[in-house]
């Protein structure tokens, strides 16, 4: 049969629709290489013109696509090739759950961050002029208790309400057991407030209600910067995993094609598999023979031969022809899912990781505590008032301001990740940042990490590879893309037919012409070599085209600047002895292993980490999928499987191997600086703290202080994106 | 002096009158695309009428 690139387009894809109660419907694509005004203009014109669309919108910052269509009839497969036609590849996006949780939990901490702003600024109004009478001007006792009514009036609702997330937080924390950084937080708020108001009805001197709204301000700031970083890293994670789109091909009763979601499949659907697409459930092979890539199942480069009643593993790559399947495992009961279970397991592992700013949060809870207690109890033996010891106390509270924890880490991080963003890093959490920051040894996966995991042709002369071109570009399959590609932009051959399994033929200048496996050009030859193509004219010599599997031009590079980093490098391989040898020569790696199981690869990590080894494992298929999960950090290509990329702190979305030096470098310089806020912070308490309890501080310096101290935090976390 | 009792409330009241914006601008989406936002205003009008609302159903 004919397979060509039209043909590969015909998929059906009204899976991705969504019907509107209206008898309307809603289609949501994830477009690529939108970037300037005119790109907006020219597709939502466009697309607005196409039969059945009603509105095309597109947002720049995210790039989908939302169109109205005027009913379900209208072909989502249609509009993707017109996108493609302009010059814009599209995947449907199916907008998950998931997103609706992240903005509820988004809006509720901007609704926060605008009340705590509001509030800071309105009570401090009226704290000013209370403060101009700490100076000795002009303010009687009644105008002083009036502001102070009018503070409390504005500030204390606002810092209830901004709090909630601080306060709610902690009661949760302490019920597990545990003190987190928002306890002492709410212990602050909470005394501060309550102090203020007995201040205020006793016509005292100190209220410190905007010092309580503002702490929350700058709190907040730090909170809303780790949720977007989170938020932004989960939405390009899932755009990159919608471009593997999740649905599978199915022939129903009728004979028709359609497309269904994954889960949806049945043990005993019948199942096409176009050339390059992955098998989506364990199935058996129907007919014919085929070919499939498991290099991202096993590690394995060479493909394997399948024949028919034999079963195909779902994550396998079909490299042959058109493939006709039987379902033979539902989806979650499939290799892939089998897999995915032992990436949870992993993952759960990792989550005990404690992060810097609670580590250091353990030291200063308890230090700050306990000398706020000792004012309090030293200062009434020492013959003071209790009222009078109890307010430095809580001036002691508020000068230590944790924003050095709670707003300078979140800021170094979100700072560092735009960072590594542009440079086509993708971090998924700050946590992440701060595990790559501590590793000492990297382990690489063989296939797709170190090489390019995709046959590229090796020694052929350019001549043969030109008058095997044309053939090559009217394929799919995965060497002749190869050829495809080595030959660059040219003619293509007519009337090709292309023959699964076997290879393709067709007419170069009016000549028949045959490029595939040895026996389907007419080639003698006992040996079965996977690797390799025969081209040739009917009548004439063939030729050989040998393929393997290259290496990624910067892998020698990535690997000697780890080493000048002080990091031990070793490989870990699911493929064949002789394969991985030659590989780990060329990188100069003596230290490696080949043909490991999945298992064998996690136990690896496993005990490399119970040697006391900081381990990044660095990996794309589903073979390392657990050992991703186990290791301390984890980096996955773009170009990995769904399971990989979920089990990844990191996700690299371009080509080159060497942004893995960026991360750990940026991910080192973000550490540095969190700590250097750390230490800074040490400094200016021990300052303050004294101070405080020596009754120096009042409502207008602590204020002062604070914002500065805050100030000062998050100016030199900002320093991460200007230095190398 | 007494004119502190208008102007004070007056101020907060400005205040919240600001947060209520803020919210208006967040609900109604003006933080979805600020990317988009920037670009649009640089297609010109008559591309403008393209996109939504077609000249034919």
């Amino acid at each position: 049969m004919a397979l060509t690139f039209e043909a590969a387009s015909q998929t059906d894809m009204s899976a991705f629709l969504r019907k509107a109660d209206d008898g309307h419907a809603r289609l949501d694509l994830l477009v690529t290489g939108a970037r300037c005004a005119g790109c907006i203009a020219k597709i939502e014109r466009e697309m607005g013109a196409l039969p059945g669309v009603d509105s095309a919108r597109l947002n720049l910052s995210t790039g989908r696509l939302s169109l109205g269509l005027e009913n379900t009839g209208v072909d989502p497969g249609r509009i993707i090739a017109a996108l493609g036609r302009l010059g814009y590849p599209a995947t449907p996006y199916d907008p998950g759950a998931a997103l609706v949780q992240r903005d509820r939990e988004g809006r509720r901490l901007i609704l926060a961050l605008a009340v705590a702003g509001f509030g800071a600024m309105n009570a401090m109004m009226f704290s000013v002029p209370i403060w101009a009478g700490l100076f000795d001007q002009e303010l009687g006792p009644a105008t002083r208790s009036m502001m102070m009514w009018m503070s409390a009036a504005v500030g204390a609702p606002c810092a209830i309400f901004a709090g909630m997330t601080f306060f709610e937080s902690a009661w949760r924390s302490l019920r597990a057991g545990r003190a987190n950084m928002d306890v002492p937080i709410s212990i602050g708020v909470i005394l501060t407030l309550a102090i203020s108001f007995s201040e205020t009805i006793l016509n005292g001197r100190d209220a410190y209600f905007d010092a309580a709204v503002s702490l929350l301000f700058l709190l907040l700031i730090g909170r809303w910067l780790d949720h977007v970083l989170r938020a932004k890293a989960r939405s390009a994670a899932g755009d990159l995993l919608a471009l593997q789109a999740p649905v599978a091909c199915v022939i129903d009763n009728a004979g028709r094609e359609r497309s269904i979601p994954l889960g949806d499949v049945q043990p005993g659907d019948i199942l096409r598999v176009r050339p390059g697409d992955r098998i989506p459930v364990d199935a058996t092979l129907e007919a014919g023979e085929a070919l499939l890539d498991n290099s991202l199942l096993t590690g394995e480069s060479a493909p394997e031969r399948v024949g028919p009643g034999q079963m195909c593993r779902a994550g396998a790559v079909n490299t042959s022809g058109l493939l006709t399947l039987r379902a033979s495992a539902r989806s979650e009961d499939s290799t892939l899912a089998a897999i995915a279970r032992l990436v949870d397991a992993g993952t759960q592992s990792r989550s005990r990781y404690v992060r810097l700013a609670d580590r250091a949060a353990a030291l200063y809870v308890p230090v700050v505590h306990a000398a706020a207690l000792a004012t309090f109890a030293g200062g009434w033996a020492l013959g003071l008032d209790p009222r009078e010891a109890l307010i430095r106390a809580v001036a002691v509270l508020i000068v230590t301001c944790p924003c050095a924890l709670g707003l300078a880490v979140p800021a170094v991080q979100v700072v560092a990740s735009a960072r590594l963003f542009k440079r086509g890093v993708l971090v998924k959490s700050g946590a992440a940042l701060e595990r790559l920051a501590e590793i000492d040894h990297v382990v690489f996966d063989k296939t797709g990490v170190l090489t390019e995991g995709r046959p590229a042709l090796v020694g052929a002369s350019p001549t043969i590879i030109a008058l095997a071109a044309p053939l090559a570009r009217a394929s799919s399959h995965p060497m002749a893309r190869a050829v495809a590609r080595a030959a660059g932009e040219g003619p293509l051959a007519t009337e090709v037919t292309e023959h699964p399994g076997l290879g393709v033929e067709g007419l170069i200048d009016g000549r028949r012409a045959r490029l595939g496996r040895a026996a389907f050009v007419g080639v003698p030859t006992l040996r079965t070599g996977e690797t390799e193509l025969w081209f040739g004219f009917e009548g004439e010599s063939k030729v050989r085209l040998q393929f393997s599997d290259v290496l990624r031009p910067d892998a020698g590079a990535t690997i000697a600047a780890l080493r000048a980093r002080g990091m031990t490098v070793s490989i870990l391989s699911g493929d064949q002895l002789g394969a991985v040898r030659g590989v780990a020569g060329a990188v100069g790696v003596s230290d490696w292993r080949a043909g490991l199981l999945p298992e064998e690869k996690s136990g690896a990590i496993d005990a490399l980490a119970a040697q006391g080894r900081k381990v990044l494992m660095i990996g794309d298929g589903l073979n390392d999928a657990a050992a991703l999960a186990r290791a301390h950090a984890a980096i996955a290509p773009g170009t990995a499987l769904a399971a990989s990329q979920n089990a990844a702190d990191l996700v690299l979305t371009g080509d080159a191997l060497m942004a893995v030096v960026e991360a750990i470098d940026v991910a080192r310089s973000a550490r540095r600086r969190a700590l250097e806020n750390f230490s800074f912070a040490a400094v200016y308490n021990l300052v303050a703290a004294p101070a405080a309890m020596l009754g120096l501080v009042n409502p207008f310096v602590a204020a002062l202080a604070m914002s500065g101290s805050s100030l000062v935090v998050t100016l030199n976390a900002l320093r991460v994106r200007n230095r190398r | 002096m007494n004119v502190i009792f208008l102007l004070a409330p007056f101020s907060v009241a400005l205040g919240m009158l600001a947060v209520g914006a803020f919210f208006w601008t967040l609900r109604a989406g003006q933080y979805e695309d600020i990317k988009g936002a920037a670009e649009r205003i640089l297609i010109d009008d008559e591309d403008l009428d393209g996109p939504g609302d077609k000249q034919e159903p």
